[in-house]
């Protein structure tokens, strides 16, 4: 296993383009390639993608691997793998890490048992060791109440890294860097899923996951009402409304605003929590936010051993408040 | 259509953040005393997945759980809600799993059960949030997979799952049998009926050794891990929340906004 060398990021494509995961793993691959001393390869799957190596190499890949295919139009399990399998035996990478997206966290685990290997999944972080040199995956386990820090011995190791955990470089056009690539040679009758139909989510405003600042309501708001008020305050803040699982599971909100465990992962620079405890269910996933408020009539609440800033008090007298001095200062 | 739920025992991930302690190991976490352990709640979804597939258009459900000690009135839960059969791999062999070895020690229990059409895994678990398992079993066992599900449909041997996506959702059909990991667009599992809970209680599980599988102690278990849990710890939070107050609520909500902009937060 002592061939194995370097660093691979697999570049997801969005509307044509490197998707902004990709330029961030780039980004975060570059620090890993050069703490192990090695490259960073990048490597492009899709249908008509190969015009974007050049976009992979100013964001720090030194060498790009293409597999341009229109049967790699869509992601689909079948056709991903063997692919990623062919390229991994190729480049032979000590690590390989890929987005916590829909697409990451379907091909990771699945080409980690293929290629007998492990995978790590919504790595927050991962590190080279200075001593043993293997990569060390620190992710969220329990719902976020703890976090646990992972290796493995064999090679490829794989993780997937949330949205947002690592930063891109600036982008150097003048860069230069070797382009391969690589037939995919697929068997269409191996393909045994289909993709039918793609239907976008309805977002009225700024999508969740998107949004610079979050405010979330949990079940103190009290009713589907409620939550028109936090939609105010998060119009003003050009933001987007979250909810913890109770306002979803009542119906008071859609389901797509749920933030946690078994909803979103957002990691904005503004969170402001009003009327919800902080169940470590719910901050797994927003715990990452720059700056927490919470607004919460109990003083004793988890939140506010999460917050930065926090009010004690009964949110409906605090929320119009806030957003009035709030409209009042950033009309200045 | 026969369906495979494969389900776990875990501990409540909705006890208070203030009883999650790890073992002084700092490889283990303690279970809270007084909390009792639950069906996991991304298994559940599986279940509900799997019934709603039965309702529609009938099958057999046969609920698999991998562990030592699980409580009998916990992991019959899915009987409770209107599975048909649960098979239980028990043994101490089976502790401190990863991915790796809980998918394989389950791949082999389906092998065993021989027919299936559909097996159905949660997304991912709420104790490890690994996320793997799933496609792991699809992998050992040649399978297509579709990951994510938030609704299934079954008719005429062709299955259309909704797989969430990063943009909204995608139909995927797929041919069977194959596996299906379901995410909490499944909808709220059902609640187990007096009628279910009286017939669950007089099921007795299946129950499976490693031997009765036909896996080696090289496989399962510690031994057949492929990752290595260095560390696990609590993360230290700040606890430095500054708590802005005023003569009235409203005048501390306007402080919060001339504090949050002083700090450059806004």
């Amino acid at each position: 296993m002592a061939d194995n060398k370097g660093v691979l990021v697999l570049c997801e494509t969005k509307e044509g383009k490197l998707a902004s995961i990709s330029a961030e793993l780039l980004g975060g691959g570059s620090k890993l390639a050069k703490d192990l001393g090695q490259e960073l390869s990048a490597v492009l799957v899709g249908s008509g993608v190969g015009d974007l190596a050049q976009e992979a190499i100013a964001y720090g890949a030194d060498k790009v691997y293409v597999v341009d295919d229109p049967l790699l139009k869509d992601y689909q399990t079948d056709s991903y793998v063997p692919v990623m399998e062919k390229v991994a035996k190729q480049a032979m990478p000590q690590v390989l890490i890929m987005g916590q997206t829909s697409t990451g966290r379907d091909l990771a685990p699945r080409l980690a048992f293929r290629l007998n290997t492990a995978a790590a999944l919504g790595c927050l972080e991962v590190a080279i060791d200075p001593q043993s040199k293997k990569l060390l995956q620190t992710k969220p386990v329990y719902g976020g109440n703890a976090q646990a820090v992972f290796t493995s011995e064999s090679f490829p190791q794989i993780a997937t890294i949330r949205p947002k955990a690592m930063a891109p470089l600036e982008p150097d056009q003048s860069r230069k860097g070797e382009v391969i690539n690589v037939d995919a040679a697929l068997d269409p009758s191996a393909i045994r899923t289909k993709v039918l139909e793609k239907v976008p989510e309805e977002v009225e405003g700024i999508k969740l996951e998107d949004a610079e600042v979050v405010v979330s309501g949990g079940r103190g708001i009290g009713n589907a009402e409620g939550f028109t008020q936090l939609e105010e305050l998060a119009k003003i803040l050009k933001g987007a409304v979250g909810a913890t699982r109770p306002p979803v599971d009542n119906g008071w909100v859609p389901t797509g605003a749920q933030v946690g465990l078994t909803g979103k992962i957002v990691t904005p620079e503004l969170y402001i929590a009003v009327a919800l405890s902080g169940s470590s269910q719910h901050m797994s996933g927003c715990s990452s936010s720059k700056t927490i408020v919470a607004i919460n009539k109990d003083p004793e609440a988890n939140i506010f051993r999460e917050a930065r800033f926090g009010v004690v008090g009964d949110w409906k007298k605090i929320v119009p408040a806030f957003t009035e001095k709030l409209k009042e200062l950033l009309a200045k | 259509m026969n369906m495979i739920v494969c389900i776990k025992q875990v501990i409540d991930p909705e006890a208070p953040p203030a009883s999650f302690k790890i073992d002084p190991s700092g490889n283990k976490v303690v279970p809270p005393a007084g909390v009792s352990p639950v069906v996991d709640p991304y298994a559940e979804y599986a279940v509900e997945a799997a019934l709603k597939v039965k309702d529609a258009s009938g099958g057999k459900i046969t609920a698999i759980s991998l562990g030592s000690n699980q409580f009998r009135d916990i992991v019959k839960k899915p009987l409770a809600m209107g599975a048909d059969e649960l098979i239980l791999l028990e043994d101490e062999a089976f502790d401190e799993s990863d991915s790796w070895s809980t998918a394989y020690a389950l791949a082999m229990a389906i092998k065993k059960i021989g027919e299936y059409d559909i097996i159905f895994c949660g997304r991912e678990a709420s104790d490890w949030n690994a996320g793997q398992v799933g496609s792991g079993i699809a992998e050992i066992l040649g399978l297509p997979s579709v990951t994510l599900a938030g609704k299934v449909d079954a008719a005429d041997g062709k299955v259309k799952v909704q797989r969430k996506t990063d943009e909204g959702y995608e139909v995927v059909e797929v041919s069977l049998p194959c596996l299906i990991t379901a995410s909490n667009e499944i909808g709220e599992p059902r609640y187990p009926t007096i009628k279910g809970i009286m017939g669950a209680k007089k099921k007795e599980p299946v129950v499976w050794k490693p031997a009765d599988i036909g896996v080696e102690a090289a496989q399962i278990g510690a031994s057949g891990r492929h990752t290595m849990l260095l560390k696990l710890f609590q993360p230290v939070r700040e606890g430095k929340c500054e708590v802005i107050e005023g003569d009235s609520l409203e005048e501390a909500a306007a402080n919060l906004a001339v504090k949050l902009r002083e700090a450059k937060v806004l």
